[in-house]
């Protein structure tokens, strides 16, 4: 991974390492900046240093190794209630014992504002969230969507440079989850805030980031805008982690240029693009999105290469069919077709030939 | 809906009402339900709740006296004890007959000891009086005694004290089977009332006391006093009845100049001077109700007077001082408590599992030893001799002739009963403290707070509701402590309990401890109240 380190980065972590027994790394020399204003997200599955990253920068944990500078200067020595970042936690953690007010007076109280004041910039996060007339309830009193809004509310009450958002709407359901997604974006945008998002969701990482850093093993695996993440995946991790994949494994035999040809195990040749492969003969593992597959002959390039397949199960989602084909011996490809006037809904024990752009398939990593 | 339209009773599928089959459905479940709390219901009721209550009504319960002295109690009705005057002669002899019965019963001592706890003295004054009222009626019986031996003898004062048919039942008694109620005869009855009614008593106390026949016994000298008393003032001319010639003989006796009389108030004098001093009156008089706040008054260091409830002596208030001090002291205990377990608790709950668990068993360690053994360890402890003093000696802070007495007074047994109380305390406030989330620290400290202001503003509000179910328990625990108090508080050191235990199991004045123990369960109950009405008793959390 590149060092992205610059010079006017706003957040910046600096060969970041972090150990807590003294013998692992849970973090592994992370280096990361973000221009202020940026809507950035940590994703990746549990485990992987996302969350240590963000208490990092939070203040909650101290790096082992390296530095993580604000604004241009280090804040490992600050403690976290002097550093000014605003948080969302994963279980909202409002205070039960005070009222919603209470609660969003509470970072303004500590910071000795006038008592006008602080109703002022209460009342003002109150409207920012659509939640004026609750000032007076106790978080108990409040549905789980309004919590999140009041947490959000507090966390951006004492309007931080900087909010950090730990899995903020992972307990919500997933139409209410979808609506706040949409608002913490415009919110965030509107605002100007820089924003470090931890998900391990990537629906929401898509929908909701400029960048997104997609975390594995103590390290950054991808750090790109979703769409260059979804179509351009930078290794079988990345590929397998966003979205739906399908994968062949084989074995290069032809390299030219922009596109390699790849024998499949059962003999059968497709094109592809070298993403991350090294030289032909080398064992390679090839990622295909199921909307990119096209069995539709027409549609294809001259001269592309095919395969054949069967058609082991039709599923009809409205939206979209999703079949699932026998390919090359694996009986978990995956093609999904819009529900189209013409779309042909394809019957199980038929024998097809698919195919796809070459751009489309991406010759990864084979471990 | 057909059910829309039918104005009668929801029926079920086999027509009979629903809520009877729902009632039917639901009495089986309702029964193996008490069925499966009945007995611990069974063993509540009969060693707890019944006790308690046997207790609070032995609190007010004062039934002795107006039992015991029935006569006295109507006479001394009008009596005016503020007036300084002795009641009059009425009185007198209405404590005479009432006395005298008591005594052949035996029942006269508990008397006595039930108005000692109201007046010193009164114990040793009626078990006296027993011995002495024989004094009064001899001079009777003896004149009559000596006018004829019938008058000594059994069989001529059934004869003319009992009425025909009963003398011939009597006669035909055998021991074992049941004798016949005494019956005075219709012509004695009218002309000696008195000496009817103190006959029929001798005669009930002989056949149901001593299961003995009125024939055979000769009767006690109350009945010749009630004899002299009837004849000084009927005229037996008129007498037919049987021994109506030994009547009127002892009749010619009594109208003689020389018949030698007692009145029944210098017989009292006679047997002891206290008699001669209203108090003891005033007394009776008092504590004749067969309900009585005296117990409640003495309680709070208060008296029955003619003017009403007055506070005692100075020097005789004890028991305000003690429930001032037990409540104290459980203060100051609880307060000790919350203060070393805070700490403690809050390490416990943020340690990881392992370290916890150990420290949770060093926590409960004390439980596992006996309650006697702990409080005897801190003896061997505090004590003058002990290990602390020699320690302090040792190092030179204290001289060894000016060692700290830390034990047999307060301090002993504020240390003696935090440290025993202590676990109560941190349980609950561990497993309160323990469901606090540290995320809320943690934004907290997002939002800008100290540490301080962090554990004051957010994590102390969120423990209350452990401290408060800590608090309560000691708070109760302690209010009501026994054991440890007796054995290292000394003089200075006792709690309510050990005067209540005294009054159980040494002065046997259960009423009073029962007024002490009804008065500790208010308050404990009022605490519990204002606790409810200042932290809210949904504040307290045991867990969870």
């Amino acid at each position: 991974m590149a060092d992205q380190t610059n010079g006017d980065a706003f957040v910046a972590f600096e060969h970041v390492q972090k150990s807590y027994d003294g013998e692992t790394l849970v973090v592994k020399d992370l280096n990361l900046s973000l221009p202020k204003g940026e809507f950035l997200t940590m994703l990746g599955p549990s485990g992987s240093g996302k969350t240590t990253c963000l208490m990092m920068l939070a203040g909650f944990e101290t790096a082992t190794h390296g530095e993580i500078k604000l604004d241009g200067t280090s804040i490992n020595n600050i403690p976290p209630h002097k550093r000014g970042i605003g948080m969302v936690f994963q279980n909202y953690a409002l205070f039960p014992h005070m009222t919603v007010a209470e609660n969003l007076s509470f970072p303004l109280e500590v910071r000795k504002m006038g008592k006008s004041d602080r109703e002022a910039k209460v009342k003002r996060a109150l409207d920012m969230v659509q939640m004026g007339a609750f000032g007076g309830r106790r978080p108990a009193q409040l549905s789980g969507g309004q919590q999140q809004r009041i947490a959000l509310a507090r966390a951006l009450v004492f309007e931080p440079e900087l909010v950090l958002m730990d899995e903020p709407l992972g307990a919500l359901d997933k139409q209410l989850r979808e609506h706040m997604q949409f608002e913490i974006t415009k919110l965030a945008h509107d605002l100007g805030i820089t924003t470090v998002y931890v998900t391990h969701d990537q629906t929401e990482a898509l929908t909701m980031s400029d960048r997104v850093a997609v975390f594995d093993d103590g390290r950054i695996q991808q750090l790109d805008p979703p769409d260059t993440l979804y179509e351009k995946p930078r290794n079988s991790f990345v590929a397998q982690f966003i979205g739906e994949n399908n994968t062949l494994e084989g074995i290069i035999t032809e390299i030219k240029g922009e596109t390699c040809v790849v024998k499949l195990e059962d003999g059968q040749e497709i094109d592809a693009v070298p993403i991350n492969v090294g030289t032909v003969g080398e064992k390679t593992r090839v990622s295909i999105r199921p909307e990119r597959v096209e069995f539709n002959k027409d549609r294809l390039k001259e001269g592309a290469h095919t395969i054949k397949a069967t058609v082991l199960e039709f599923i009809y989602m409205g939206d979209i069919f999703r079949t699932r084909l026998r390919v090359a011996g694996k009986d978990d490809f995956v093609i999904k077709t819009r529900n189209a006037p013409d779309q042909v809904r394809l019957e199980p024990g038929t024998e097809i030939e698919i195919g796809w752009l070459p751009e489309d398939c991406r010759a990864l990593d084979a471990d | 809906m057909s059910d829309a339209t039918n104005s009668g009773p929801v029926l079920s599928a086999d027509g009979t009402p629903l809520k009877r089959s729902l009632a039917r459905a639901l009495r089986r479940q309702k029964m193996r339900a008490l069925m499966l709390i009945a007995p611990l219901l069974i063993f509540v009721l009969v060693t707890f709740i019944l006790p308690i209550a046997d207790m609070l009504w032995r609190s007010v319960e004062n039934q002795i006296v107006t039992n015991t002295m029935p006569r006295t109690v109507v006479a001394l009705a009008d009596y005016d004890g503020a007036s300084g005057e002795l009641p009059g002669e009425a009185t007198f002899e209405a404590a005479y007959y009432d006395l005298y019965i008591a005594a052949e019963r035996k029942l006269h001592t508990r008397l006595g000891s039930r108005l000692n706890y109201e007046q010193t003295g009164a114990s040793s004054l009626f078990r006296k009086s027993g011995r002495g009222l024989d004094d009064i009626g001899e001079v009777y019986m003896d004149q009559f005694e000596d006018l004829d031996k019938n008058w000594d003898e059994a069989e001529p004062w059934a004869e003319l004290m009992g009425d025909p048919a009963w003398l011939e039942a009597q006669g035909k008694w055998q021991k074992g089977q049941t004798q016949p109620t005494f019956k005075a005869s219709g012509a004695i009855k009218e002309l000696l009332p008195r000496t009817a009614e103190q006959y029929a008593l001798f005669a009930e106390f002989q056949q149901v006391d001593k299961d003995k026949s009125p024939l055979r016994e000769e009767p006690w000298s109350a009945v010749h006093t009630a004899l002299y008393q009837d004849l000084a003032e009927a005229d037996v001319s008129g007498y037919t009845g049987p021994q109506a010639d030994l009547l009127k003989a002892a009749d010619a006796l009594v109208a003689s100049p020389d018949f030698e009389t007692v009145t029944f108030k210098a017989g009292f004098e006679e047997i002891d001077e206290d008699w001669m001093d209203p108090e003891i009156w005033v007394t009776i008089q008092t504590y004749s109700p067969e309900l009585t706040n005296g117990y409640f008054l003495n309680a709070v260091d208060m008296q029955k007077s003619p003017d009403g409830a007055e506070f005692r002596d100075e020097r005789e208030r004890i028991y305000g001082l003690l429930f001032k001090r037990t409540i104290f002291m459980s203060m100051v205990i609880t307060i000790s408590c919350i203060l070393l377990a805070y700490p403690v608790s809050y390490l416990l709950s943020n340690l990881p599992a392992r370290s916890a668990n150990l420290l949770m068993i060093l926590v409960l360690l004390p439980f596992w030893t006996s309650l006697l053994v702990r409080t005897s360890a801190w003896k061997v402890m505090l004590q003058q001799q002990g290990v602390i003093n020699d320690i302090l000696v040792w190092i030179g802070m204290v001289a060894d002739d000016s060692r700290l007495t830390m034990i047999n007074n307060q301090f002993g047994t504020i240390v003696a009963m935090t440290h025993i109380l202590l676990p109560f305390m941190i349980l609950p406030m561990y497993s309160v403290m323990s469901t606090i989330p540290p995320s809320y620290t943690r934004a907290a400290k997002s939002l800008g707070a100290t540490n301080w202001t962090t554990f004051w503003r957010v994590y102390f509000p969120q423990s209350v509701p452990g401290i408060g179910a800590g608090s309560i328990l000691v708070f109760i625990l302690s209010i009501g402590y026994y054991i440890t108090p007796e054995i290292v508080g000394g003089t200075t050191g006792t709690f309510i309990s050990n005067r209540i235990a005294y009054h159980i199991s040494s002065s046997l004045n259960w009423g009073l401890a029962a007024a002490l123990g009804t008065i500790l369960l208010a308050v404990v109950l009022l605490l519990y109240w204002a606790y409810d009405r200042i932290v809210g008793i949904d504040n307290v959390k045991l867990g969870g």
